[in-house]
């Protein structure tokens, strides 16, 4: 590594992101040490186990890359907006494009999800936190740290250039000398690391910890799509693990596994990959199903058709989830048969989707539909997500997908699955439960401005790209000629993301302006809804329930609510809860640091590092931390601050 | 609220009509068996989606339309409903059906297209070895012994038969209005069968994202009629200069080249990923005493034991 | 934190309850690791390259010793588990001490294959066939490793502590573990060395 090359240089876009970081990097310290926040920074959010800070954590960090994202499709689209175009060079383009697809959906979709269930699953079961609160705070900085890793390539070493799939030998050292894939294969293993810990805290959180009388079948949907979300994250994720583990032993010790030469086997990494890769879609669109369940179920103000086939049909979409990754490479030549069964197995799994298509119409049917802007949101995932659906299974056809495969046709396909299908479900989960955590709604009018420019936007941008794929536009080209006559419908696309991106911006403007101007809410449950989270007073206190609810069938709040009957019977008692800890924090600039000298292979800090790494776990077994109780009196005194006007 | 949903069906609605009626789309523009087949099923599966869209949609407009808050009357109570057994079956069975008419509909076309063209089933194919490397194609003839770079010129209707595999990066080779694509690797050859039937110049490329000029590695494919394309053979062993192995490993270094034609080709002194020389040597321990020069090392591993 | 006395110390406690079917996923996961490095093993164990084969250079004898210890040693984890229900601290401590020298053992025998199999020119570098085989032989080497970190500080707690829930709790949960890595080997036992070595 010569220094020389140690920072990104040659690009005035790269000097402004280098600016920029500097100055925000100076900004931020001088910032908390001018208003004296530095206590407050400390003890209420680096170092805090609430499941609820932790998802908020999550959440703001996901709209911070879903900017940083945002910005590289962009300049994508504006690159190819005109043939010819020479805004981007071919290897900046790589880069975005690349970094794009790894942020947008490991660091923007999955923590957007995951920031929301932290909020939102232990409310709906009547728990009091997660099983592990510390390891919650542990995935998050691991997340949080991986995700700084990623972005740092930018200006330093470079980014990954070889496509979010980083499919082997192009990824390989040969043809990828840059450290951009030594960043892709320890950022997100770092982070990936994080989520199967959240898998494995939300299915024991869930499985142990319900309220008593919640049985499986009394869950909230949204509740359900988590659980099995979890369970496809425990068995998709080692792959993942596993994979980037032989990419980094391939590009920096040596080792022959996708080589060339030597026995290595290149379509062994598009295996490995796709094996994780398609269960990830599942992971990032089940729990968007379970959002719209739930807004669906109270903007309707009926309870969800089809529970059981609902929940049967999630079962049977994550099982055929890891039966049909080859639908990926179909063109890599193997025999009509395994081309044939994959495409059956993958056009399977339109079956139990279909099934809830017809089962949120038929919540529709008969309900009294209010049009606020979480459910504008949920209404126009069904036509549009139907696009994608269908889309899907047009591909699905092994035949036909020697056609569309890499072209404009397939982004426009996983387009029109992943935004409404799960951008639409994050947006529409965070302004429904925004109150909940805020004690304040949304502004609605603004609320639903962002709404009609995102949707709209979003066919302006990408329901050209189905039409260039069928007149043979490939995907991830830089540039093209005008003779291709590509250009028109490129340039109506780069219309359809400045509306995007306006949308976009209306939605975080609302966020200020309803903090500012929006009026107090100070029911609880200002939507008139269904599940146990809305039993609570909002702001949340820390421990949630004062009182731990009894349950005795679905949308019991619901139930409650029309009989006036009470969920919470019985005394106050003294409640355990655990400690903050600094340790999550540390942990994650270990696992930041370890993971940025083995980019650059100094091996010696590297193994500082790692023993860091190691010092605190040692540190976290031998401490004894029992948590802390929260005594009666001071529990009746949070409550009636809470509850003192309607109770 | 109305003008706003009128243009969200305009912004869906419009561009589904533009993509119906135009034509000259390239995937819908065949010149050949293998590619009419494709599009043949492509319209087949658009025309069934859109039955699907079609119902999905009249139920959700008469959904939202009929049971919309601000039409219904102010105390009404929505009913609690646990689901109805029938629907659900119906909307369980009807795509297993659909899905079965596609399968069955994938399984015949990828038959179709993984063989010789059916009309052109008892003629002898023409051998064509297309190899990437970055960011170039190329294309030799071992019948004819001839080997071109970024153009391929083939005969019109005679079977094709090109023999896939990469120099560098997993690369797919694509020309839309002939025939579907497919992966060339580094370490096993693939087959891509088709057929030509109309004289012309037809746009290929790599599809498959290859690094830093991979926007460029396009080349035409010119299908000729018989007599054409045999004069053109005579006339490139006749004028073109051999093929070196020095000036083949040049060429397969990275780089953007125009069009190259030679009157040998590279198969003799590099041979393609296929027979003994594939990438894969699935459990042949024998494997070393098939190669002379591995004999003595052999021999020492023997005697380790 | 309430203990309910009628169960086993390990499960006593609420915190205890979760934490062990925690642990069971956590093996779930594991299971998908070590299952991912077994099939990458599989597609890749042929293919020799200009590297010795597996009959080459693989020897029955370290490998029998490697076994015998670390099932000796499964064994042992489990009589201290015994040990520590029936309350005896002084002898679930020998057994886990003694459990852990024989990880040690195994350590120490794996590393000088490793050392053996470099010099005979086997190295990760050679071919894809031993590049999966280092891999898979290594992580689960490296996860040995780790328990024995974890091993030893979990009995230098019960030393000092005694037998609470928490460090019952924690003594359950890493002879979970270090049974799991006992199956994997058996696995790794007939699978790559029998099977190479036929």
């Amino acid at each position: 590594m010569k220094w020389d090359e140690f920072f990104v240089t040659g690009e005035p876009m790269i000097y402004a992101a280098m600016v920029s970081i500097v100055l925000v990097s100076i900004a931020i310290p001088a910032g908390l040490t001018y208003f004296k926040k530095w206590g407050y920074l400390w003890n209420n959010w680096l170092t805090t186990v609430d499941h609820k800070k932790i998802g908020i954590m999550y959440i703001i960090a996901a709209l911070l890359m879903l900017f940083r994202g945002g910005v590289d499709a962009l300049l994508m689209r504006a690159q190819t907006a005109i043939p010819e175009n020479g805004l981007l060079d071919g290897q900046h383009y790589n880069e975005i494009f690349t970094t794009h697809g790894i942020i947008m959906i490991l660091f923007m979709a999955m923590p957007f999800i995951i920031g929301l269930m932290n909020v939102v699953v232990p409310l709906q079961i009547g728990a009091r936190d997660v099983a592990f609160p510390r390891l919650n705070a542990i995935s998050f900085w691991l997340f949080f740290f991986g995700a700084m890793l990623l972005n740092i390539s930018f200006v330093i070493g470079g980014s990954p250039d070889a496509g979010w799939s980083a499919y082997f030998p192009l990824a390989s050292l040969e043809f990828s000398p840059t450290v951009g894939n030594n960043y892709y294969s320890l950022a997100l293993q770092i982070a990936g690391i994080g989520t199967l810990m959240t898998g494995i805290n939300f299915l024991v959180t869930i499985l142990k910890m319900r309220a008593p009388g919640m049985k499986l079948m009394k869950m909230p949907m949204f509740t359900w799509s988590i659980l099995i979300t979890s369970v496809i994250i425990i068995f998709a994720f080692p792959v993942l693990t596993v994979a980037l583990a032989l990419m980094m032993l391939d590009r920096q010790f040596g080792t022959q596994f996708f080589a060339m030469q030597n026995g290595g086997m290149d379509m062994l990494w598009a295996n490995l990959f796709w094996v994780w890769g398609h269960p990830e879609v599942y992971i990032v669109i089940l729990p968007a199903f379970g959002i719209y369940s739930e807004i669906i179920a109270t903007f309707a103000r009926k309870n969800l058709y089809g529970y059981k086939s609902m929940v049967y049909s999630m079962i049977a979409i994550s099982l055929l989830s890891f039966l049909v990754w080859v639908h990926h490479f179909y063109t890599m030549g193997h025999g009509v048969m395994v081309n044939s069964v994959f495409s059956i197995t993958t056009m399977a799994i339109a079956i139990p989707t279909g099934v809830k298509i017809f089962n949120w119409l038929f919540t529709l049917r008969r309900g009294k539909i209010s049009f606020t802007t979480p459910m504008l949101y949920a209404l126009a995932f069904i036509p549009i997500f139907t696009i994608g659906g269908v889309t899907g299974v047009m591909l699905a056809m092994a035949s036909a997908d020697y056609q569309y495969h890499n072209t404009m046709f397939l982004v426009a396909h996983f387009h029109y699955v992943l935004i409404p299908g799960t951008v639409f479900g994050v947006i529409a989960g965070f302004h429904y439960w925004f109150p909940k955590v805020f004690g304040f709604k949304l502004n609605e009018r603004l609320g639903k401005w962002a709404f009609w420019f995102i949707t709209i936007s979003f066919n302006v941008t990408f329901f050209p790209l189905f039409i260039l794929g069928l007149n043979g536009m490939t995907r991830r080209m830089y540039t093209y000629s005008a003779s291709t006559g590509y250009g028109p419908l490129n340039m109506l696309s780069m219309v359809g993301a400045v509306g995007l991106t306006i949308g976009f911006i209306l939605l975080v403007y609302n966020i200020y302006w309803s903090t500012r101007y929006e009026p107090r809410e100070v029911t609880g449950d200002p939507w008139d809804a269904r599940s146990l989270e809305w039993s609570t007073p909002s702001p949340l206190p820390e421990y949630n329930f004062a009182i731990t609810p009894a349950v005795d069938e679905l949308d019991a709040f619901w139930f409650a609510k029309k009989t006036n009957k009470s969920l919470f019977e019985g005394e106050y008692e003294p409640i355990h809860m655990p400690n903050n800890s600094g340790l999550p924090f540390i942990m994650g600039i270990a696992f930041f640091f370890f993971g940025f000298f083995m980019v650059f292979s100094w091996w010696i800090p590297a193994v500082v590092a790692g023993l860091v790494i190691l010092g605190t776990m040692a540190y976290r077994t031998f401490e004894q931390d029992h948590g802390h109780y929260i005594s009666v009196e001071e529990i009746e005194r949070t409550e009636n601050a809470l509850r003192g006007e309607n109770s | 609220m109305k003008p706003k949903w009128l243009l969200f069906s305009l912004s869906i609605a419009v561009p589904l009509l533009l993509a119906g009626c135009d034509q000259s789309l390239l995937v819908f523009d065949p010149k050949g068996p293998q590619a009419k087949t494709l599009s043949d099923t492509i319209i087949f599966s658009i025309m069934m989606m859109v039955g699907i869209l079609v119902v999905v949609y009249a139920l959700y407009t008469f959904m939202l339309v009929k049971y919309r808050a601000s039409k219904l009357d102010k105390d009404y109570e929505p009913p609690h409903e646990e689901g109805s057994k029938w629907l659900e079956i119906t909307w369980t069975v009807i795509p297993v059906i659909i899905v079965i008419v596609l399968s069955v509909v994938t399984v015949r076309t990828t038959i179709d297209v993984e063989n010789v063209p059916e009309a052109y089933a008892n003629e002898k194919p023409l051998v064509i070895y297309a190899s990437s490397s970055n960011w170039k194609w190329h294309f030799s003839y071992p019948e004819e012994g001839i080997e071109t770079v970024n153009y391929v010129n083939i005969p019109e209707d005679r079977p094709i038969e090109f023999r896939l595999y990469s120099y560098g990066p997993i690369t797919s080779f694509w020309v839309p209005q002939l025939a579907g694509q497919k992966y060339a690797m580094s370490d096993m050859v693939t087959t891509i069968h088709l057929a030509a039937e109309t004289p012309g110049s037809y746009i290929g490329k790599n599809s498959n994202f290859s690094g830093k000029d991979f926007a460029h590695m396009e080349f035409e494919t010119l299908v000729m009629t018989a007599k054409e394309y045999d004069e053109w053979v005579q006339d490139v062993k006749e004028t073109a200069p051999a093929l070196s192995e020095t000036e083949f490993n040049e060429l397969i270094e990275p780089s953007v080249l125009g069009r190259k034609t030679f009157s040998s080709t590279h198969l003799e002194f590099n041979p393609p990923p296929e027979g003994d020389n594939a990438g894969h040597h699935h459990g042949s321990e024998n494997h070393h005493s098939e190669d002379a020069s591995t004999t003595d090392e052999h021999m020492h591993h023997e005697d380790m034991k | 934190m309430k203990i309910d006395h009628s169960l086993p110390l390990e499960y006593s406690t609420e915190e205890n309850k979760l934490k062990i079917l925690g642990f069971w996923i956590f093996l779930g996961a594991e299971i998908v690791l070590f299952s991912t490095l077994f099939a990458v093993y599989f597609t890749l164990q042929g293919n020799f390259a200009d590297g010795p084969s597996a009959s080459q250079i693989f020897e029955l004898t370290p490998v029998m010793i490697e076994t015998i210890l670390l099932l000796t040693s499964s064994f042992t984890i489990g009589l201290g588990i015994h040990a520590m229900r029936i309350g005896s601290k002084k002898a679930m401590m020998t057994f886990f001490g003694i459990t852990l020298l024989l990880g040690l053992g195994f350590l120490g025998v794996e590393i000088t294959e490793f050392v053996t199999y470099v010099h005979e020119g086997a190295t990760m570098q050679t071919s894809a066939f031993l590049s999966g085989l280092f891999t898979l032989l290594g992580t689960h080497g490296a996860h040995v490793t780790f328990g024995l970190l974890w091993g030893g500080a979990i009995l230098y707690q019960v030393k000092k502590r005694g037998l609470t829930p928490e460090t019952a709790n924690k003594s359950f949960i890493f002879s979970l573990y270090w049974h799991f890595l006992d199956v994997v080997w058996i696995f790794i036992f007939s699978f790559v060395y029998l099977k190479g070595m036929m």
